[in-house]
């Protein structure tokens, strides 16, 4: 669309529009630092919620438990995701293809308590049958449930790539001799380094936030950091849960910042190559 | 033989693990579990481990099935218990609801931010990504903390003079619908800028120069030709919202039923696993028909060449 042209209504709406988004973000982390346990009105500054956060034996647990399952998560989300989104944009023709594009889009459109129900079920089923019986649900049944929705998304993410990547590449490899091996390694998978990258951010943040799924496929002993913070959520206000939330946003804050900076100078880097490339071949 | 040999043996060993790994992984955890609730939907409760009676038994040398529909029919035993009828087009509702205000607020504000500053757009940009990234959970919580009896709203109301009471906020409509409207926003708005930035300026100054008024450019020109970024984001927003468990959960109240938070009480507080089973059941049936209808119109713009 056009060149700024946004009249004062139109720079209300955006401002107002922002408001509505950052308020919410803005009162957690003011009250983080409010020394008032239970209301919102400010009685003075403190740090001592963070310091409990420290010691908060509960969180942190549940903490490293979601690291752990996010980066499962993440890397097991971004191989299978590949693999489905190769499977969809090379091969046009094969048994059963319709259902697998079925089912590689349903878990984004399922409703997240579906998912899990339908897991959980199945993990009950198999406790009940005698070669099954070992399973417990925990840190893997919640890491298959979040692998099942990130490789949904991650498939999109690498299936965009790969279909707007330039093919005569690959075909030049082939024809100078490159084994369908080799093709991969060396001319694709460095041209979708980027989407495999942000496919697995994607997936990390989506596994680190889910609450229902985990919460339906988490046994005794394995709270991820989303179950804990849910169920105190539930029951009101919690100065540790703000602090929390203020670690949060700042670690996501300078995450996107850096890597939206990343990508920029690697997307710069690439076409400057690319640009050197053609010329070189001009030349 | 050596026909039947060379069939079964796939020429392209890399073509088959390729195709077959994610093809296993979505059959094991997919589709398998799946069936099971569809099993389990027929199957009639009872107390114990597991806490439904087997569908398919085997006495006598007979196998017999005993297929119960006893769950999926009680969900429209309208005369008897409407519980499930109400809860689902309560669900229905509020997802339009939230649908037709994230509309109503992202459309303007997808269309100033297309037509901001190229300079400014990707600062902007991220700052709608930003919450994006931001824990859902946390954000939801927050308005807790807003909209509560003693919150920040009430507490500024009064403040100004507004009110002299509270105002009952939390646990209503009001705040599932702040939530809802706050927490898909974002996927309303992503969809729709994609498509405006896109637009062709000179559409509209064509429009002008013949004379149109801004506003009768904007209905005949722009909104016809965002079509597709407003189907896309309302199927974003909506699909998910009937479903929505956290936000009725932390926000809704005692009489904003929704079907994610039945389900979950089935499960979890009356153990009734057949009756959650069809609940889940017939919430897909629900989910899949939108669903069709927008694959239908997106083959149409695909098959009829785009405008």
């Amino acid at each position: 669309m056009s060149t700024g042209r946004v009249n004062w209504f139109g720079r209300g709406w955006l401002a107002a529009g922002y408001v509505f988004l950052y308020i919410p973000i803005f009162l957690l982390i003011v009250l983080s630092f409010n020394q008032s346990r239970q209301d919102v009105i400010w009685t003075g500054f403190t740090l001592n919620w963070y310091r409990e956060l420290l010691v908060d034996k509960e969180i942190i647990d549940g903490f490293i438990l979601s690291l752990k399952i996010a980066f499962l998560t993440g890397l097991l989300s971004v191989v299978l995701g590949t693999f489905a989104a190769f499977t969809l944009v090379k091969y046009s023709r094969f048994f059963g293809r319709t259902a697998f594009v079925g089912m590689v889009n349903a878990p984004l459109v399922m409703p997240e308590v579906i998912i899990g129900l339908s897991l959980l079920l199945l993990m009950v089923s198999l406790q009940n049958t005698e070669t099954f019986s070992w399973i417990s649900r925990g840190m893997f049944t919640i890491l298959i449930g979040h692998a099942l929705v990130g490789m949904a998304y991650a498939t999109v993410v690498v299936q965009s790539r790969l279909q707007e990547m330039d093919r005569s590449i690959e075909e030049a490899a082939m024809d100078l001799g490159c084994r369908p091996r080799q093709v991969f390694f060396l001319v694709t998978l460095p041209n979708i380094t980027q989407a495999l990258m942000s496919a697995f951010l994607l997936t990390f943040t989506l596994s680190l936030d889910d609450v229902v799924i985990s919460q339906l496929l988490s046994g005794p002993g394995s709270s991820t950091m989303p179950i804990v913070i849910f169920s105190r959520a539930r029951l009101g206000l919690d100065p540790r849960v703000n602090a929390v939330a203020t670690l949060t946003i700042l670690v996501v804050t300078i995450g996107v910042i850096a890597s939206s900076i990343y990508l920029a100078r690697l997307e710069r880097r690439r076409q400057k190559e690319m640009s050197a490339a053609f010329s070189a071949d001009a030349a | 033989m050596r026909k039947l040999i060379t069939r079964l043996i796939p020429r392209d060993p890399g073509r088959s693990f390729v195709i077959g790994v994610p093809y296993l992984w979505l059959i094991l955890f997919f589709l398998v579990p799946f069936l099971i609730v569809l099993k389990i939907s027929m199957s009639e409760m009872q107390v114990g481990v597991p806490p439904f009676k087997p569908l398919f038994g085997w006495a006598d040398d007979f196998l017999s099935v005993r297929i119960y529909l006893g769950n999926l029919f009680s969900l429209f035993d309208v005369a008897n218990d409407n519980l499930y009828a109400v809860t689902y087009l309560s669900s229905l509702k509020y997802a339009a609801f939230t649908t037709l205000l994230c509309l109503f607020i992202g459309f303007p504000f997808a269309y100033f931010l297309a037509r901001s500053r190229p300079t400014i757009r990707p600062v902007l940009m991220m700052l709608v990504m930003l919450p994006f990234w931001t824990s859902f959970l946390l954000r939801v919580y927050a308005w807790k903390g807003i909209l509560a009896n003693h919150g920040v709203l009430n507490n500024l109301m009064i403040w100004l003079g507004v009110i002299d009471e509270p105002v009952r906020m939390l646990h209503t409509p009001f705040s599932l619908m702040i939530g809802m409207v706050y927490g898909y926003l974002p996927f309303m708005v992503l969809p729709l800028y994609a498509n405006l930035v896109k637009l062709d300026v000179r559409f509209l100054e064509a429009a002008a120069d013949l004379g149109a008024t801004p506003w009768k450019a904007f209905w005949l020109i722009t909104v016809p030709l965002s079509k597709s970024g407003i189907v896309a984001g309302s199927m974003l927003v909506f699909i998910p919202c009937v479903g929505e468990f956290v936000i009725p959960d932390l926000l809704g109240g005692p009489e904003t039923l929704m079907i994610g938070r039945v389900l979950w009480d089935e499960l979890f507080s009356n153990n009734d696993w057949p009756r959650a089973a069809a609940v889940a059941v017939v919430t897909i049936l629900l989910i899949i028909v939108p669903l069709a209808i927008f694959n239908k119109y997106q083959a149409e713009q695909q098959g009829g060449g785009r405008t």
